[in-house]
Order: C-alpha cells, then structure tokens, then sequence
C-alpha cells in the first residue's frame, strides 16, 4: 500500500511538472566550441565574468585534441548543428567552404560600426587572416569573417645560457645564415644539439622554407609561383632547398629532427637539450610550464640574403566565428567584442601568455612574448597570400625537403619532382 | 478437408516465419544502420568531388578510383609499407606470440604472472607505446637504451637514430607494433592450445613420441584453424596501423613510414577531398576483404 502511494505521488509529481510550461528566460545561453586546452580556464573565467555583467550565460565547451574538434565542426557543418561562435582549423579554402556553405556570419558591418570602432582595436595582420578581400580566387564575398582572439609569429628562440657556453654573445644571436652555419662546429665539438623543430610534422619545415623563399626571392616571386608562373626548377626555389641541405652539412640540425614530433622538441629545447628551436609564440607558455627558469630570447630565422626582408609566418593564431544561422547571432558578436576588448585582451594574455590580438593590450606582456610581438612587422601568412598552394604540391615540397636533410634527394632532384607534380596539378586544373 | 489442412500448414509457417524475421529484425537493423549504410554511402561518396564541407558535391563518376589504380603512387607505396609492417607482424610477432603461448601452456612456474605480463602492451594506448619507445630509441630525448646495449656489446658500428633513418624507420616501426601487438595472439594461441585434449598428448607419449613428435603432429595440426584465426586479425590490424607512426615519427617521413590510413587522412584534411578520401577507403577495405578471403580458402582447401 506503502509502495503504491509513494509510486502514485512519483507519477502525480512528474505529471505536473513535467507537463508545465518551461520557464522562460529572456537572456539567451550562447554555445562556444573550441580547441584550446592551454586557454579553456581563462575561457571559462571570463564567461562567469561576462555572466555576471550581463546575465547571459556563455558554455565555452572545449574539444581536444585539435584533429577531433576539426572532424567535430566540419560534421556539425553537414547537420547544420553548429555552436553560435566556433573555430576553425585548417586552411583558407576550407574556411571559404564553411562560408560558401552559408555557416559563418560576415563580420565586415560590426566591424566597420561607429566608424570601425571593433576593426580599429586589432593588428591588421590578426584581422588579414580572416579577411576575403575583393576578388579572391575563393569566389567569396570581400569581407571580415572572424574575430582574432590572439595572435602568433613562428620564428626561432635561442638558449642564451648554451649560446653562452659556445662563446657567443647571449644577447646576439645569429643575424646571417653563415652566422647560423659556423656554430655547427661549435656545437658538435661541446655535444650539443643545434635545432629542433616539429619537422615530423612536415608542416613547420614548409613554413620555414617559406621564410627563406621570401627573404632569397620576395614575395612577388613566391606567389607567382604559386599562380604558376615560375617554376620550382628556378635557381632560387633550389637555393631555397639547399638551405636545409647546407643546415645538416653543418651540423646546426638536431639529430633526428626529421621525424621531430612538436611536442618533443619543446621539451628538448626546455630542458636545455637543444640550444635552438623553431617555434611558434604559443612555446612562451608552454616553455614556461616545463621550465620557468629558461633563459631564451626570440629571433628571425637568420638571413640568407640581402634582397627581400625576412618573413616569418604569423597572424591571427585563433579566431573566432558566428554562425549564420544561430538564432543568437547578434549576442554571439557582441560577446566577442567584449572578448576582443582591452580588458579581457590583457586578462588572456596574462594567464595564458599568448600574443593579444587587440593592439592596446600589449603593454604588459613578458619581454620574450614581446620579441615575438616585434615580428608582427615581418609576418605573412599563406591564407593572407589570396592565392593558395595545391596540397600534393605542398606536400611533395615538404616530403622532398625531409629528403634533403636525410640526404636521400639532392636539392635539384627535389625541385624536379616538385615541378612535375605542380604541372600535373595546373593541367587538371586546366582540364576542369 | 486436405485443402483446410493445408491452409492451416502454410498459415502456421508463415506466421512462424515472421516471428523469425522479428527475432531477426534488431539485429539485421543494427547491422544496417552502423555497418551497410555508411558502406553505401562511403562508396556513394567515392563518386563525388567533395570538400567535406559544402552542401554540394561533384559528381565525377569513377574518376577517383581511376586516380587511385593508375596516378597515386603514394597510395601503392603506402599499401607496400603496411604490407611490408604485416608480413614482419605475421611472421616475427606470431611466432614469438605462439612460442610464448605454447611455453604458458605448459606447467611452468608463474604462468598466471607471464600471462598478465605478456598482456599488458595490447591495453596500452598505441601514443603511450608511440612515446615510450622513442623514449627507448632516440638519441637526444631519450634513454636511448638500444644504441647503449649495442656499444657496451662492442656493436657500437650499428648503433644510430633508428627512427629518423629512412633505412631503420619502417622496421623499427613494424618491431614497435609487434611488441606492441604480441599479446593478442598469445591470448588466442593460448586459449587454443588449451582446448587440445590432454589424452592425446599421454597416448602419444603412451606410443613412444618425442616431445618434437607431439608438437608437429598433435599441436601444429589441431592449432591451424586458431592460426589461420590470428593470421587474419593480424593481417587486418597491421594493416590500419597509423597512431604509433604518428607518435613515433610524426607522420609520413618523407614517404618511408606511409601507410594506407596516413594517405587517407592526407585526403582528408590536408587536401580536403574527402570524396577521394572514400574512394581510398572503399579500396582498401576491398584490398583486405580479398586478402581475408584468400587466407580463408587457403586453410579451407588445407582441411
């Protein structure tokens, strides 16, 4: 009887408030998808702080690693089950897929509110990277679509205690590639290791060799040939390639660099196994939870020729975008202009030591972090290029590179394959 | 009167057969939903020029299997690495799983122990094994515990970067994945081998046969289908093999440590064709589909 009453109050309790209207609440809750472990805790802080100067709830939700977020947003995509505010990960055309499938709102009219007041905070460059200008060979509409949270340059960091221990000045490193070349011998006679990078990873070696096909050739010759109006057979491409050749013949490449996965060359050049590594602006806060206590310093990878200035890649390290067709969109956009605001610049940068996107919020950054800053003036980026690469091209380029430094393939022979593959590739093209 | 009865007869048998199709019916919808449909659609897929985002897709026909069959010399130089980590995995890792399993099935002290031991690299995260290897090989970020047992040997001429040699790369990849993968067949051998009548063993020794005797006419014969069992799983397991690469070299290596699922993946997010990607896919179920088989009709025609 017991047993039957208490079932009976059980079911009366779900029917009524089961069956009662949901309680309505004015202030919509706005969706984040993202990758970033390292900034998931300020995320999270800044969203009760927006909460509470608001009362609208914001769920950063973070899904890592970085493969399994990009999967996660491009099945969203299909389902139309997009988040209000996401990011994407990959190239420029992919970004340009999202847009043309109608998934990412365009930024260019908030932006250019109040007299660009939201534009005028960010680096151009952070805003480059998510900028379609008129007449792209993506077939987008010119605009501004997504909001830089931070920004990044890839160079190289130096160990200032084991440039030390070489007899070279700490606060001097390597201007020249020659310069870069003669401690080779230095270092194999103290047993140190020279550079370490993520090479396994290919896509850092084609950045690098980016950087030296501007500095040896301009960027007007890179995106020619890129456009395929000079072929990767001219001297300079293979001048470019022999750079890595002459880089291991000297002895200035860490062993196994090759097959290098990221992660291990940030903890080589931590732990002061390594005295040179090439890095992103992101290795400040990694290098400062393996090591506090390193002592580097940020620099350009050292010249090869006087021509055309050094450029390393750097931009908008991750950004934010609206979804379309989210019925918050206008609260989406305002919460990243209060993200993107001085305030919450400074706080991301200070708890995460990444580069501020927002121009006003550098001040109070580490010195090394603001080495990385200086950069700003020589970044490029191939998504700011307007033309793009095709990925078997990129990819022999990479492969073939890897080839040199194992001394499999001579620069020449690497040029060639390159050559053959972007011909076969501008003649489907050619074909469609 | 014969008539009614009939009726009666095929009334029964079908309504015992519906009720066998109902049985039936979860089972055949599960299999269609997480199993046929995606097959049909992946192959659909196949078909199309899609970036894995746009709603719409290009649709060219069988062009991307043609691609695959007569212009990707990567993907054939992928299937041959993974073929060449499969034959290292059948032949080096079976034997040593079937040694083992043999030795634990005899009355050996502590064989609950091994057994636990021998299982413990299966059940690891194939990135752990990936890290803690490289731990065990590199030079620089690692103990580099191989290259110090070679020189304190006086074998100091052979030690080298295992891992970034393009020589070294893809067998020291494949002994990873042995290691790594040893204990599967050793739990199947093991299991098989004690389902073998222990009479037998006594009547042969009853009869005067040798330990060797016992192996090759008892064991070998009565062991094969459990064989052709793990020559099959091992076949379709190394052939996907790709995290422990990722983790050990970080990708391809400038094609020395490519396989099959690298180049699929390459598809689809460094080059965005995941129309081509499906395509690739499609081939290589196909390719160890048909490797299943031949394995299958071989130990068939053996019986």
């Amino acid at each position: 009887m017991l047993l039957r009453s208490l079932f009976l109050g059980v079911f009366v309790l779900f029917s009524v408030f089961g069956c009662s209207a949901q309680q309505t609440d004015s202030k919509p809750t706005i969706s984040i998808w993202h990758w970033m472990t390292d900034r998931d805790p300020a995320f999270q802080e800044l969203a009760k702080k927006y909460e509470t100067l608001t009362g609208v709830k914001v769920n950063f939700e973070l899904y890592a690693p970085s493969d399994a977020y990009s999967q996660k947003i491009r099945a969203a995509g299909q389902g139309t089950n997009l988040p209000d505010i996401f990011g994407i990960l990959g190239e420029k055309r992919d970004f340009a897929s999202f847009i043309k499938a109608g998934h990412i709102l365009d930024l260019t009219p908030y932006m250019e509110a109040d007299n660009n007041s939201w534009k005028n905070i960010f680096f151009p460059k952070a805003l480059a990277v998510n900028e379609f200008a008129p007449q792209n060979s993506y077939g987008i509409n010119p605009g501004i679509y997504g909001a830089p949270i931070d920004i990044m340059t890839i160079q190289m960091v130096y160990n200032k205690k084991m440039l030390s221990q070489l007899g070279l000045n700490p606060n001097r490193p390597p201007q020249t590639l020659q310069e870069f070349l003669d401690i080779g011998p230095k270092l194999q006679a103290a047993g140190m290791q020279g550079l370490v990078s993520g090479w396994g990873e290919v896509w850092m070696i084609d950045c690098l060799a980016n950087n030296y096909a501007f500095n040896i050739m301009g960027k007007d010759k890179v995106l020619a040939t890129i456009r395929g109006e000079v072929p990767y057979t001219d001297p300079d491409w293979i001048q470019v390639f022999a750079i890595f050749k002459q880089m291991k013949e000297a002895g200035v490449l860490a062993q196994g660099v090759v097959t290098m996965i990221n992660k291990s060359a940030e903890q080589l050049f931590a732990n002061e196994k390594a005295a040179f590594a090439f890095n992103g602006s992101w290795c400040v806060n990694v290098y400062k939870g393996m090591n506090p206590g390193l002592e580097y310093g940020a620099m350009l990878p050292p010249k090869a020729s006087d021509k055309y200035p050094m450029a390393v890649w750097g931009g908008a390290g991750s950004s934010f975008m609206v979804n379309a067709r989210s019925k918050n969109k206008e609260e989406a956009v305002k919460f990243l202009v209060w993200l993107t605001s001085q305030d919450q610049q400074a706080y991301l940068a200070a708890s995460t030591n990444n580069l501020p996107a927002n121009k006003s919020s550098l001040s109070k950054i580490p010195e090394v972090l603001a080495q990385f800053a200086r950069s700003m003036d020589n970044a490029t980026h191939p998504n700011v290029w307007g033309v793009s690469e095709f990925s078997l091209v990129i990819e022999a380029f990479d492969r073939g590179v890897q080839s040199i430094i194992i001394g499999e393939k001579t620069p020449e022979q690497v040029a060639d394959e390159v050559q053959k593959i972007k011909e076969r590739e501008l003649a489907k093209r050619k074909a469609q | 009167m014969q008539i009614n009865k009939l009726e009666r007869k095929s009334g029964v048998k079908i309504r015992e057969n519906i009720e066998n199709y109902i049985f039936v019916l979860p089972a055949v919808t599960i299999f269609s939903i997480f199993y046929i449909i995606p097959f049909v659609w992946v192959f659909q897929l196949g078909l199309y020029e899609w970036d894995g985002i746009s709603f719409t897709k290009v649709f060219v026909g069988l062009d991307n299997f043609r691609e695959i069959f007569f212009q990707d010399a990567n993907w054939w130089h992928a299937m041959w690495n993974a073929g060449y980590i499969t034959l290292i995995a059948l032949t080096l890792q079976n034997i040593l799983a079937f040694m083992l399993a043999w030795a634990c099935d005899r009355e050996i002290k502590m064989k609950n122990w091994y057994r636990v031991i021998f299982f413990i690299p299966p059940v690891l995260s194939e990135v752990v094994v990936g890290m803690a290897w490289r731990f065990i090989i590199n030079d620089i970020d690692g103990a580099n515990i191989i290259n110090r047992g070679l020189i304190s040997m006086g074998l100091g001429q052979f030690a080298h970067n295992w891992l970034s040699d393009p020589n070294t790369a893809l067998t020291t990849v494949a002994v990873v994945h042995c290691w790594k993968g040893f204990g599967w067949g050793f739990l199947i051998f093991l299991a098989g081998l004690q389902t073998i009548p222990r009479e037998l063993y006594e009547a042969a020794r009853v009869d005067g046969a040798s330990a060797w005797q016992s192996f090759k006419n008892i064991t070998i014969p009565l062991m094969i289908p459990v064989m052709v069992l793990v020559a099959i799983l091992t076949v379709l397991g190394t052939m996907q093999v790709f995290v422990l690469i990722v983790s050990l070299v970080g990708g391809e290596f400038a094609g020395h440590t490519s396989v099959p699922v690298l180049r699929i993946l390459a598809s689809m997010r460094g080059s965005s064709r995941f129309g081509y990607a499906c395509a690739q896919g499609i081939t290589f179920g196909l390719v160890l589909i048909i490797i299943s088989f031949i394995q299958y009709r071989f130990h068939k025609k053996g019986q």
